[in-house]
């Protein structure tokens, strides 16, 4: 793979407080493509299997109805000066140098179309301030609204606070209405209609997931830590990203020893076993029935509460629920309910008292990744670091440009985490792996299971040693039981 | 869908190379799809995995848990990167015949 390291990031903003831009690289992402999506998936998922005859006219359209039902689309479409503040925020100009990806270049790409078609500049196409929605232009959008990860960086810089994320969210969803996705956001959606979960772990495979960490808990420590499953009348449904009853198990493993330690009866669904909504990649439809899931779970199993695993998107979306799928009120409040808040709360009331043990984690020097989504967008910012600071001695910041509110992607948010393009995934992680190797810290802490698939291989791509994990997994190895 | 001539058939991968049908799986295919990972020979230790993932997959319409993976054929992860440098869950998916684990991972 060609290193996208021509472009003089490290003396970036976030790390020594320097701003120095990139060298410009036109072109240098242009053909960094995901692949795209197949017929039998987007048939599952209510969208076009092709793209349709009339797909011109079809998406004009579309953009018509989302200025209408969105008024702060149409705001954002109108009042750019292109001052240009955002230019240098986004990760993935930062790391591949291609001026297409600076925000206001990118959201330049749908403002062009919306002047064509809906402003008297759309009169005057020689001034180049209007451009038709041909194909030249919806390959545009193809590429590079899938370099973006809707992280919304740049709208922290913005003096208008154009929230940029918006333009992608909304290209997105055109192109999905014409029939143009990509194959891994639909093949996601897809999994989760018919298995319950992003990865497609069916309900047999996932029980036997459960059944294998309570006999490997059990031989390591001697504990009778349960990982329950469809069981009613639990107090607690725990939706988690299925990734970590797969691949992040200490992740998994954390949440069993929480509930065991408090004594809390908890269950997972395999309903409804995935807390990451794809659906957010895609279009409103999607992300309005996956998360319909989640409540459709929860009452049939008849829990009290709703607790949202370590899963950046799953948090923006979850957020969202009472707003896509109605009152939560026949649950406790408070809702839609983090497991980090949760963890929280019961560090306030006194829960682990004289039962955690700092020293178990004094290998690590531990940093802190906020995940764009749930810190940028979930307001998930002091829980996790509040969580890590009662667990751990050793805790050491990024800069702060790269942190809380200014945090950078890990580089694969958004529908992005997919090998095809993996030169962009590695580019956009670079702000991010720069920030780390300054601590000098071994253990990446993170809530975002995007985050803990995309960090080790950014990480290592960029020569920063460092294990990548859960913060639920050290408050596990912290916990006296 | 791309066609591919692997140990003498034409068969259905994805665009990343991963077969199409389980059922076109077999041995000698295994060590066409091995080349393509950076696997030069498949080993005792190497159809171990292999094995395992099939036969867990046969069961349960998934690749393993890559903890359970670790602990019933007794490599540790580093261990099986050293069997199959781009991972459990692309490389040693890939020569098993398996589809391609993805989602959050």
């Amino acid at each position: 793979m060609a290193k996208f390291d021509e472009t003089p990031i490290v003396k970036d903003p976030a790390v020594n407080g320097v701003l120095s831009a990139p060298k410009l690289r036109e072109h240098a992402s242009a053909e960094v493509r995901c692949h795209p999506s197949k017929p039998k998936d987007t048939a599952a998922i209510d969208l076009p299997t092709e793209r349709v005859p009339d797909w011109q006219e079809r998406a004009v359209a579309k953009l018509g109805e989302l200025l209408e039902k969105n008024k702060a689309l149409r705001v954002y479409m109108d009042i750019c000066v292109r001052c240009g503040a955002c230019t240098d925020k986004c990760p993935f100009f930062l790391g591949t140098g291609d001026p297409q990806n600076f925000p206001v270049a990118r959201a330049e790409l749908m403002r062009k179309v919306y002047r064509r078609y809906f402003t008297p500049a759309g009169l005057f196409p020689d001034l180049g301030e209007a451009a038709d929605f041909d194909e030249e232009m919806l390959q545009k959008w193809y590429t590079y609204f899938y370099q973006c990860s809707e992280c919304r960086r740049c709208s922290v810089f913005c003096p208008y606070g154009i929230d940029t994320a918006e333009i992608t969210i909304a290209a997105r969803e055109i192109m999905a209405s014409i029939g143009v996705a990509t194959k891994y956001v639909t093949e996601v959606v897809a999994k989760v209609y018919s298995t319950g979960n992003n990865l497609g772990i069916p309900p047999a495979g996932w029980k036997d997931n459960c059944e294998f960490l309570e006999s490997d808990v059990k031989e390591e420590t001697g504990l009778s830590v349960r990982f329950p499953v469809d069981e009613k009348g639990a107090e607690v449904l725990l939706v988690p990203p299925s990734a970590d009853n797969f691949a992040n198990t200490d992740t998994m493993i954390g949440y069993g020893k929480l509930f065991h330690f408090l004594g809390v009866s908890w269950t997972t669904s395999t309903y409804c076993n995935e807390a990451g909504n794809f659906g957010l990649f895609l279009n409103f439809a999607n992300l309005k029935k996956v998360n319909r899931r989640i409540l459709d779970a929860a009452r049939d199993l008849g829990v009290k509460t709703i607790i949202w695993g370590e899963c950046g998107h799953a948090w923006r979306a979850g957020i969202y629920t009472p707003t896509l799928n109605g009152p939560m009120d026949d649950f406790e409040p408070p809702y839609p309910y983090h497991i980090s808040q949760y963890i929280v709360d019961m560090l306030h009331k006194g829960a682990f008292e004289g039962h955690i043990d700092k020293s178990a984690n004094d290998e690590y020097l531990v940093t802190y990744h906020d995940p764009c989504q749930s810190a940028r967008a979930g307001y998930l910012i002091e829980e996790p670091r509040e969580i890590i600071r009662a667990v751990c001695n050793r805790f050491v910041e990024m800069p702060d440009g790269t942190i809380r509110q200014k945090t950078f992607c890990c580089g694969a948010g958004n529908g992005l985490l997919t090998d095809e393009i993996m030169p962009i995934r590695m580019a956009g992680g670079k702000p991010r792996a720069m920030a780390v190797k300054h601590t000098g810290a071994n253990y990446l802490a993170t809530v975002c299971a995007i985050c803990k698939a995309q960090l080790p291989e950014s990480m290592h791509y960029w020569d920063v040693p460092v294990k990548v994990g859960g913060v639920i997994d050290l408050l596990a190895r912290a916990i006296k039981m | 869908m791309p066609l591919l001539d692997l140990a003498g058939t034409q068969v259905e991968v994805d665009e990343d190379g991963f077969i199409q049908d389980p059922a076109s799986w077999s041995e000698m295919l295994a060590a066409a799809l091995a080349k393509m990972e950076d696997v030069e020979n498949l080993t005792e230790d190497h159809w171990k995995v292999i094995k395992y993932l099939r036969t867990y997959y046969q069961q349960f319409g998934i690749a393993p848990m890559v903890r359970k993976l670790c602990k019933e054929t007794g490599y540790d992860l580093k261990a099986i990167y050293e069997l199959f440098p781009s991972g459990p869950a692309k490389g040693a998916c890939k020569i098993a015949g398996l589809p391609k684990p993805t989602g959050c991972v």
